[in-house]
């Protein structure tokens, strides 16, 4: 029988143009008692297909069936009542409290005002514990253990509620190899027993190792389904990246740059990341994310001690002020958290990362009204701006034209270093080609360009050099136009190049 | 030795009001939802409590209206800050204006008179002893609720990681609705004790900043129930010695200053950390 | 100038007043009546007018010291410790160098004040930026301890030997600000007109200036603020101190201006009041000119309610005070509750336009 089937699930967001589809028309299918990988890169819909199997989200369209019973729910108490439990990547626990209160919650089984059985719970959990070999102190603090153990109380919470169905949004992002190891022997001492086991990954190599079968999903629709025991990196890899080659500047990223005299160094970052970025080169990071990526972009910018070199100078200690004072560009990872004022016109964001740049700002610190307006201008006519109003806040225009509004500020620099994260996530289709073009620009006019991207295309793209990083550490290294995407693809998975 | 007992005995009748106030605040704050209108919720017990003693006759249904006027004005608090999300800091300071501004318009549409209420007769006051009693056994049960039942894990959850406790099936903001509605009930009953049952009236400017004092022992007792007890009747130890040694070596205003000093430093985590909930005041 | 952002602190203004008088309808008054009271009472006469504007002039002050500290996300419930430190050294300075000049005079005992006041608040400010204390409750902290500290100052070393109340000893005469002419007894003072200038001067730097930028961006994002490169933690401290500085000049219409001593208890609330007057003001400097006027006005007005109203007292004040900091609380409820409409309405549109 099938635990789970779910048939034209499809859920879209937004309206009108900001409309989104996250879901098109989704069918899987999960038999009882097997452990079902969910793969796909970031933003192919993984997660809004669980969040709707577990009730967190209502679909647009589609059903879903349940042990064969066809199910609506409308909140996740209806999906934990037919006996589906989810560990979220953010583990649902609270620290200060201990490991039977945070199993215990939801599930008291007394009156609100009575006792909380905890003898009772304590016996259940110990006997949990023995059974699966996943042993606890049901007294630790949550915030005083490591987090494979966290992870642990959160499987031993849906066991106590008796979850059939365990969802686990990528559950191996926070563990150490070991924990994986110990991980995955618990999860198939569940199937064994006859629990259903659906896991949200993108790492390949875990997927072969622990699945029974795949579902790999590429932009909101399901790209394929097989057997693990058929499949290979390759295929999968082929199935997660597509070959959806639109990137008409693509032919552009040419060998031969990178002879220019180092514009970024970095040393010993993450756990041994060191690299060079060059006058004239463009450096593509590639790899899923959560692999280091926010923590490497972060310690360009507030390096604390880190090895650090921008244009020759060691910046290692310096404040994010100081760095900010040189000649780089800095495009956000997310620009609506890091990037951008939302309340704020187009000129007031044109000055952000500006206000220490002489050009805007006098000596007095009187902000130049007449240099602003000539930003304005220039983000309007050279970096294409729109719609060209004054007085609109930042929120009022499409992911696009935010994004462009960043790379107009940053290049107020004059950058001799461009680093960009993730340039064209959340842009319209019309832009990216546009932002593709800026950075081979700059990099033409002699800058040196870091690009961190989860878009393999991107990087192959416009890549002249490719490093990829997994675990916190550049795990392999290709020259632009000599690798394709599912060499990369495998390297970023963990397979062995 | 008798003189010891006299002052112990007023730093408790001093403390009494303050430990209600502290034990209402507490639920709301653990809760996750920020209360500095304590005050207000003080002077409008403080006021309900007179007027239902001078109406009725009880002290006990006194106490009540107090109880209820603090659910109302809890309620309309409640409502601003979980359900609008209001910033709670605004409005709670809302409601302290609120209160001070009601309550002598009130007073005087019912007494002719903004500055006290009419003055009861001693037999239709509380008595001290008994607000002594009810406030250790608030806080004997505040103190189990939040340890040992489930409703208290759910406040301590709501205060702490809200989101755990919506995967777990219950929403935080019903959880915090009421907790607030409760904890505000309880505040206004240290108004009561104030007017009731420490003096024979309600009286303008009575409340004096008690209700920032009871926000302040929660904080030096670290949100935890039995820790703002000891630092209620710290405080009021501290405004009995106050009374007896007018001229002492000490300075009167430098004894007030100190409460408050030590709380200062307790939350700058130079003496072990003050650790407030999580997620409190928080809109998520 | 736009329209929109006066908007809606005037519904909330106007939600606040109607239903503060429509209170008084319940006590037994006429609304009109008493609505005719606060409006005779506000700008009946020269002296009323007067009245309304010695009233405005700390409510600038700490009005501008609450936007100060709002503009940087942080809120600066400590504003009433602050006035009443401030205003202690300025009276200190004032008492204690009666000899300086005039225009040089003002200089010292307004750089006094702002100097206490400002340290007093910077404590909040270091111990948020620091510490990681929150300055809701540790200016509640201060604030009592600076009452403390003030009371301790005003009965014992600054004590007048002359007089059984608790105030200082006066000022010297070169420090006291001349009235401004015209309002007849009103006390109204050269204070008003700094407070103006004061309020000018940082919506002035607020558009124009880096300071002013950075202030406002470390209160909208302060990831964003970081990523740029402005010293997030400098900016909050430097937010309290200058916003305690400008609390302190309270003292100069209070002290210097009209009671030429410090009178223990001479503030209403004014910080607290401050705090109802930034929020209507929205944190905007040229707004709080006209949110204290207004503030100032309904004092004045209330105060005249006592003898010409039959059953309502000035603590009317206080009640619609509190509905407008409610009606300005609730304005994410309104603003949801419009989106909803409009939403449902474009659904509608589509419905229909789509077939």
């Amino acid at each position: 029988m099938n635990a789970v089937e779910i048939r034209g699930l499809t859920k879209a967001f937004g309206s009108g143009d900001s409309r989104v589809v996250a879901n098109a028309n989704v069918d899987l299918v999960i038999p009882a008692g097997t452990i079902h990988a969910l793969v796909g890169e970031n933003g192919a819909g993984k997660s809004t297909a669980m969040k709707m199997l577990f009730g967190m989200l209502e679909p647009d369209s589609g059903e879903i069936r349940v042990n064969g019973d066809r199910v609506r729910f409308k909140s996740p108490m209806d999906a934990m009542r037919s006996g589906i439990g989810m560990v979220h990547q953010h583990f649902m626990l609270a620290g200060p409290y201990t490991v039977l209160e945070n199993i215990l919650l939801g599930a008291e089984s007394t009156g609100p005002f009575s006792r909380l059985p905890l003898a009772e719970a304590e016996k259940r959990l110990k006997s949990l514990c023995d059974r699966y070999s996943m042993p606890v102190d049901p007294h630790a603090r949550i915030e005083d253990l490591p987090v494979g153990m966290q992870q642990r109380v959160e499987i031993l919470k849906l066991l106590y509620r008796d979850s059939k169905i365990l969802i686990l949004d990528e559950p191996t992002a926070v563990l150490t190899p070991q924990e994986i190891d110990a991980l995955f022997s618990n999860l198939r001492r569940l199937r064994d027993e006859g629990r259903t086991i659906v896991i949200i990954t993108h790492k390949l190599k875990e997927v072969l190792a622990i699945s029974d079968r795949v579902s790999v999903l590429r932009q909101g629709r399901l790209a394929g389904y097989m057997e693990t025991a058929h499949a290979t990196a390759e295929k999968l890899a082929e199935w997660m990246v597509g070959r959806k080659v639109i990137l008409s500047v693509a032919a552009a990223a040419t060998a031969g740059h990178g002879r220019g005299e180092p514009r970024l160094k970095v040393q010993n970052l993450l756990r041994g990341v060191s690299f060079e970025v060059r006058a004239g080169e463009i450096v593509g990071i590639a790899g899923v994310e959560g692999n280091g990526q926010t923590e490497l972009l972060r310690s360009l910018l507030l390096p604390e001690g880190r090895s650090v070199e921008i244009l020759g100078k060691d910046v290692s200690k310096s404040p994010a002020s100081r760095i900010r004072e040189l000649p780089v560009a800095f495009f956000p990872e997310d620009r609506l958290r890091d990037g951008l004022l939302m309340d704020e016109s187009a000129e007031r964001n044109l000055l952000l990362g500006n206000q220490r740049n002489p050009k805007f700002v006098d000596r007095w610190g009187v902000i130049r009204k007449g240099a602003l307006d000539a930003a304005l201008e220039r983000a309007w006519h050279e970096f294409d701006l729109r719609p060209k109003r004054r007085q609109m806040a930042s929120r009022g225009y499409s992911g696009g034209n935010q994004q462009k509004l960043v790379i107009a500020r940053e290049f107020e620099h004059d950058p001799k270093l461009v680093v960009s994260a993730h340039p064209t996530r959340g842009v319209d289709v019309g832009a990216i080609e546009w932002i593709h073009r800026k950075l081979m620009d700059a990099r033409d006019s002699g800058a040196g360009v870091l690009l961190v991207s989860s878009e393999l295309d991107e990087i192959l793209a416009l890549s002249d050099r490719i490093l990829v990083l997994l675990d916190g550490r550049i795990v392999a290294e290709y020259a632009g136009g000599s690798v394709d995407a599912l060499t990369i693809g495998r390297a970023m998975g963990g397979a062995r190049a | 030795m008798s003189d010891l007992i006299g002052i112990l005995e007023s730093s408790l009748r001093i403390a009494s009001p303050l430990i209600f106030a502290a034990m209402g605040g507490l639920l709301c704050e653990r809760s996750g939802v920020i209360q500095i209108g304590l005050e207000g919720l003080m002077i409008v017990g403080g006021f309900a409590a007179a007027v239902g003693a001078l109406q009725t006759g009880s002290a006990a249904a006194g106490l009540a209206a107090a109880a209820l006027a603090g659910v109302v004005f809890g309620y309309v608090y409640a409502e601003l800050s979980v359900r609008f999300r209001a910033n709670q800091i605004v409005a709670g300071t809302g409601m302290n204006f609120l209160a001070m501004g009601l309550v002598p318009f009130l007073s005087k549409v019912l007494y002719e008179n903004t500055g006290t209420t009419p003055s009861l007769p001693l037999e239709q006051r509380l008595s001290w002893h008994w607000a002594v009693v009810l406030a250790l056994g608030i806080v004997a049960g505040v103190a189990w609720m939040i340890r040992s039942t489930p409703v208290g894990l759910w406040i301590r959850f709501a205060g702490e990681h809200p989101a755990a406790l919506e995967s777990a099936g219950i929403s935080p903001r019903r959880v915090r609705m009421r907790s607030v509605i409760a904890g505000s009930a309880l505040a206004a009953m240290g108004g009561a004790v104030l007017s009731i049952g420490l003096a024979s009236a309600y009286s303008r400017n009575m409340v004096a900043g008690r209700g920032f004092m009871a926000l302040t022992a929660l904080i030096f007792g670290k949100w935890r129930a039995w820790p703002a007890l000891g630092a209620c009747l710290l405080f009021g130890l501290a405004e009995g010695l106050q009374v007896r040694f007018q001229s002492g070596a000490i300075p009167v205003q430098l004894m007030q200053v100190l409460p408050y000093a030590l709380t200062l430093v307790v939350l700058a985590g130079f003496v072990g950390r003050a650790r407030a909930p999580q997620a409190l005041g928080r809109q998520d | 100038m736009r329209i929109a952002p006066v908007l809606k602190p005037a519904a909330a203004l106007l939600t606040g007043l109607a239903l503060g008088l429509l209170a008084t309808a319940l006590a037994g008054e006429s609304p009109l009546h008493v609505l005719g009271v606060l409006v005779r009472g506000a700008f009946g006469s020269r002296y009323d007018l007067g009245m309304t504007l010695f009233y405005m002039t700390p409510l600038l002050f700490t009005g501008l010291s609450v936007s100060v500290a709002f503009r940087a996300g942080l809120f600066n419930i400590g504003a009433e410790g602050q006035l009443s430190l401030g205003a202690l050294a300025m009276t200190w300075a004032a008492f204690t160098f009666p000899s300086i000049p005039a225009p040089l005079s003002w200089a010292v005992s307004m750089l006094a004040g702002a100097t206490v006041a400002g340290a007093w608040a910077g404590i909040a400010g270091w111990l948020k930026a620091r510490r990681g204390s929150h300055e809701v409750i540790s200016t509640i902290m201060l604030n009592f301890i600076a009452a403390g500290l003030a009371s301790y100052a005003v009965l014992n070393p600054f004590k007048n030997p002359e007089t059984q109340n608790p105030e200082t000893l006066a000022v010297g005469a070169s420090h006291i600000l001349p009235a401004l002419p015209g309002f007849g007894d009103a006390p109204v003072s050269a204070a008003l007109l700094i407070g103006l200038l004061m309020a000018c001067w940082l919506g002035w730097l607020f558009q124009h200036t880096r300071w002013g930028f950075e202030l406002q961006t470390v209160g909208e994002n302060e990831n964003a603020a970081r990523m740029a490169g402005i010293p997030v933690e400098r900016v909050q401290i430097m937010a309290m101190v200058v916003a305690g500085a400008l609390a302190s000049g309270v003292g100069l219409g209070e002290v210097l201006g009209s009671a030429h001593r410090y009178k223990l208890g001479f503030s209403p609330d004014y910080g607290f009041v401050g705090i109802a007057v930034a929020l209507l003001a929205r944190g905007n400097p040229f707004g709080v000119i006209a949110s204290a006027f207004l503030f100032g006005a309904l004092h004045k007005g209330t105060t005249d309610l006592d003898l010409e109203t039959e059953h309502v007292t000035r603590d009317l004040a206080l009640v619609i005070q509190a509905l407008i900091i409610g009606a300005v609380a609730a304005e994410g409820l309104w603003a949801r509750l419009g989106e909803r409409l409009s939403s449902r309405l474009r659904s509608l549109k589509g419905r229909g336009g789509g077939g």
